[in-house]
C-alpha cells in the first residue's frame, strides 16, 4: 500500500479555493480585531466578502471553454473536473452569493443580526456548492455536500435566540444529516458494486454491479431528493424556509437547490447513464409528485416565505422534468441549466422584495403585509409582480423561457404525460403567484418599506436579467447548451 | 475467512437501527445518535468493500472511512451546539415540541 501524491493544477481549483480561503482569511482576521474596531469591521465585512467572490468570479469566467481536470490520481483520472458545466454552475453560485450579500447587508443591520460570521459561513457554503459541480469522485461529492450543508445549518440559526430560527436550524440539521446518511450509504454501495469511486470508473463498472449497484443508485437519488426538496422528501423545506432569517432563506433556496442538482446531474449523466432506463422513469414520477404537491399546497399559504418555500419545491419539480428527460433528449441538461439560471434571478428578486417588506425578523412576511404596496412603493410592487409572472411562467420572462425549454426537452424525450402535468400545475401556480400581485395593487394597506440603494439595484438587475432571458433566450440557451454538451461528451468518451 | 456478505448484513442492520432511531426517538440527542449509527454502518461497508474489493492495494475505502468519521464529528459539533442552544431557552430537546413553525 503506498500513497501517491496526485497531480494538482492550482489554477483549476482556484475558484473554489479562493472562496473557501477567503472565508478562512476573514475568520482569522476577525480574531485580531479589537473590541473598539468591531463596529468598523462589521461595516466592511460584506464588502470584503464581495471582493473574494469577485476574485473567484474573474478566475471562473477565465476558465470558460476549458476542459480538463486536476487532482489527477495515479490511474489518470481527475478528482476535480473543470468543464463548461462546472464553470456555468460556478457562475450561478457566485452570483447567488453576491446577490445575497447585496440584499442582506441592510436587512441584517436592521434586524440586529449583523454578525460577520454570516458572510464567512456563506463563503464556505459557496465553496461547497462549487465543488458539487466540479466533483468527479463520489468521495468529493460527499465532502462537498457537507461543506455546502453544515454552514447552512448554522446560518439558519443565525437569529438565535429566536425560537423560530433555532427550530429551523434544528430541523434542517436533523433532516440534512439524516439525508446525507442515505447519500453516503448509497455511495458506499456504489463503491462496493463497482470497486471505484471515480465517476467514469463507476460508469464502466455499473453494468456488472447487479442489485448492489441498483440499491446504491436508489439511495443516492433519495439523498439528492432530500437536498433539492423533491416530494416526498420535502417535509423540512417549508419549516426551514419560514424560520430561517430571510436572507438565509434566499441564499439556500437557490444555492442549496442548484448545488444538489449540480452533483445529481453529473452523477446521473456521467456515472450512471447505464441505469438511465431505471432512474429516468423514477425521476419522472418524483417530478410529477413534486409538481402537484408543491403547487397545490402553496395555494393555501398565508405566509409569503412559506409560500415561496412550496414554490421552490415546485420549481425543483420542473428542473426534475429536465433531468428525467436527459437520457432521451439532447437538450435535457441544458434545459435544466437554463432553468436554474432563470430561477436564480426570479427567486432572488422575489426574496429581495420580501426582505424590503419585512420589518423585524419574521414580522411582515404575511400576504396581508403586501396590501397596497403599489401605492407605498410602486417600483418594488412592479418588480415583485414581474418576478411573480416569471415564477408562474408567463411570457416574456426568464421563467417562461425556462419552462419552454424544459417542456421541449420533455416532449423530445416522449414524456408527454409529464409535460401535461407540468403545464397544468403551472396554471395552478398562477393562482398563488398572481394573488400576491392582486394584493399589492388592488387592496389598501400601509407599512414601512425598507429599500436601500443596494437592494434597489439588486432588484433592478434581477428584473433586467429576467427580462433579457424572456425576450432573447436564444443566445443564453446556446451558452447553457455549450455547458451541457461537454458533460454529455464525457459520457461518450468514457 | 468470513464472507463479505456477513459484514454487509451487519452494516445493513446497523443502518436500519440508526434509521429506526431517527424515526422513532423523540429526543434530538437520540436522533443525532441514530444518524451517527447510520454513518458508522457506512464505515463498516466501506472498509469491508475495500478489504474484499478488486483493488485492495488502493486504500480508497480506508481513506474514505476517515473522511466519513471527520464529517460525522463536524456534524455532531454543529448539531450538539444547536441542541444546547435550544435547550437553554426551552428546557427541552424533544423534537415534537418544536412545532412553532406551521401555517
Amino acid at each position: 500500500m503506498e500513497f501517491q501524491v496526485p497531480t494538482i493544477n492550482i489554477l483549476l481549483i482556484a475558484p473554489a479555493a479562493i472562496v473557501a480561503g477567503w472565508g478562512v482569511l476573514l475568520m482569522l482576521i476577525e480574531l485580531f480585531i479589537s473590541d473598539e474596531a468591531q463596529e468598523q469591521w462589521r461595516q466592511i465585512v460584506p464588502g470584503l466578502a464581495l471582493v473574494g467572490l469577485a476574485l473567484a468570479f474573474i478566475q471562473t469566467v477565465g476558465l470558460w471553454g476549458y476542459d480538463g481536470g486536476t487532482f489527477i490520481l495515479a490511474d489518470g483520472h481527475p478528482m476535480i473536473v473543470v468543464d463548461n458545466f462546472a464553470t456555468f454552475l460556478n457562475i450561478i453560485f457566485l452570483l447567488t452569493g453576491a446577490l445575497t450579500i447585496f440584499i442582506s447587508v441592510d436587512f441584517l443591520r436592521r434586524t440586529g443580526l449583523e454578525r460577520p460570521e454570516f458572510y464567512m459561513l456563506m463563503l464556505f457554503s459557496i465553496s461547497g456548492m462549487m465543488l458539487m459541480g466540479m466533483a468527479n469522485d463520489l468521495i468529493l461529492v460527499f465532502l462537498a455536500l457537507e461543506l455546502l450543508s453544515i454552514p447552512l445549518y448554522i446560518m439558519s440559526g443565525l437569529a438565535w435566540p429566536r425560537t423560530d430560527s433555532e427550530e429551523s436550524a434544528m430541523k434542517y440539521f436533523l433532516l440534512g444529516a439524516f439525508s446525507s446518511g442515505f447519500l453516503v450509504y448509497g455511495i458506499a454501495l456504489t463503491y462496493g458494486a463497482t470497486g471505484t469511486t471515480q465517476l467514469p470508473g463507476v460508469m464502466a463498472g455499473i453494468a456488472n454491479g447487479g442489485s448492489l449497484a441498483l440499491a446504491g443508485a436508489a439511495l443516492l437519488l433519495v439523498g439528492f431528493a432530500f437536498k433539492v426538496a423533491a416530494v416526498p422528501f420535502h417535509m423540512w423545506t417549508p419549516d426551514v424556509y419560514q424560520g430561517a432569517p430571510t436572507a438565509v432563506t434566499a441564499f439556500m433556496s437557490v444555492g442549496a437547490k442548484v448545488g444538489g442538482f449540480a452533483a445529481m446531474l453529473r452523477i446521473l449523466i456521467i456515472a450512471l447513464p447505464g441505469l438511465g432506463d431505471v432512474w429516468a422513469p423514477a425521476l419522472a414520477v418524483l417530478s410529477a409528485l413534486t409538481l402537484i404537491v408543491g403547487n397545490v399546497v402553496a395555494l393555501v399559504q398565508p405566509n409569503i416565505k412559506r409560500m415561496l418555500a412550496y414554490s421552490s419545491i415546485a420549481h425543483a419539480g420542473y428542473i426534475l422534468i429536465a433531468v428525467a428527460s436527459a437520457p432521451a433528449s439532447p437538450d435535457g441538461v441544458s434545459a435544466a441549466l437554463f432553468y436554474m439560471f432563470a430561477y436564480l434571478f426570479s427567486n432572488m428578486g422575489a426574496f429581495a422584495v420580501v426582505i424590503a417588506i419585512e420589518r423585524k425578523t419574521n414580522e411582515g412576511v404575511m400576504l396581508d403585509d403586501y396590501k397596497g404596496l403599489a401605492k407605498r412603493h410602486l417600483g418594488l410592487a412592479l418588480a415583485m409582480a414581474f418576478f411573480m409572472l416569471s415564477l408562474t411562467g408567463v411570457p416574456p420572462t426568464g421563467g417562461f423561457s425556462g419552462k419552454f425549454f424544459v417542456f421541449k426537452a420533455a416532449i423530445e424525450a416522449n414524456l408527454i404525460w409529464l409535460t401535461i402535468v407540468g403545464v397544468i400545475t403551472s396554471a395552478i401556480s398562477g393562482y398563488y403567484y398572481l394573488r400576491v400581485v392582486y394584493t399589492m395593487f388592488m387592496q389598501d394597506g400601509d407599512g414601512e418599506v425598507a429599500a436601500p440603494e443596494a437592494l434597489k439595484w439588486t432588484v433592478g438587475f434581477a428584473v433586467l436579467v429576467t427580462a433579457v432571458l424572456g425576450f432573447i433566450p436564444g443566445p443564453w440557451f446556446d451558452i447553457a447548451r455549450q455547458a451541457a454538451l461537454q458533460g454529455m461528451q464525457m459520457v461518450a468518451g468514457g | 475467512m468470513i464472507p463479505l456478505s456477513w459484514y454487509l448484513l451487519v452494516a445493513a442492520a446497523l443502518f436500519s437501527i440508526g434509521l429506526y432511531g431517527v424515526l422513532a426517538r423523540r429526543n434530538a440527542v437520540a436522533i443525532l445518535m441514530g444518524v451517527e449509527l447510520m454513518l458508522n454502518a457506512v464505515n463498516i461497508n466501506l472498509v469491508a468493500f475495500w478489504r474484499y474489493g478488486r483493488f485492495p492495494e488502493q486504500p480508497v475505502g480506508l481513506a474514505w472511512a476517515v473522511f466519513v468519521l471527520t464529517v460525522a464529528a463536524a456534524e455532531a459539533a454543529v448539531g450538539l451546539a444547536l441542541i444546547i442552544s435550544i435547550y437553554r431557552h426551552r428546557d427541552s430537546v424533544v423534537a415534537e415540541e418544536m412545532d412553532t413553525l406551521k401555517n
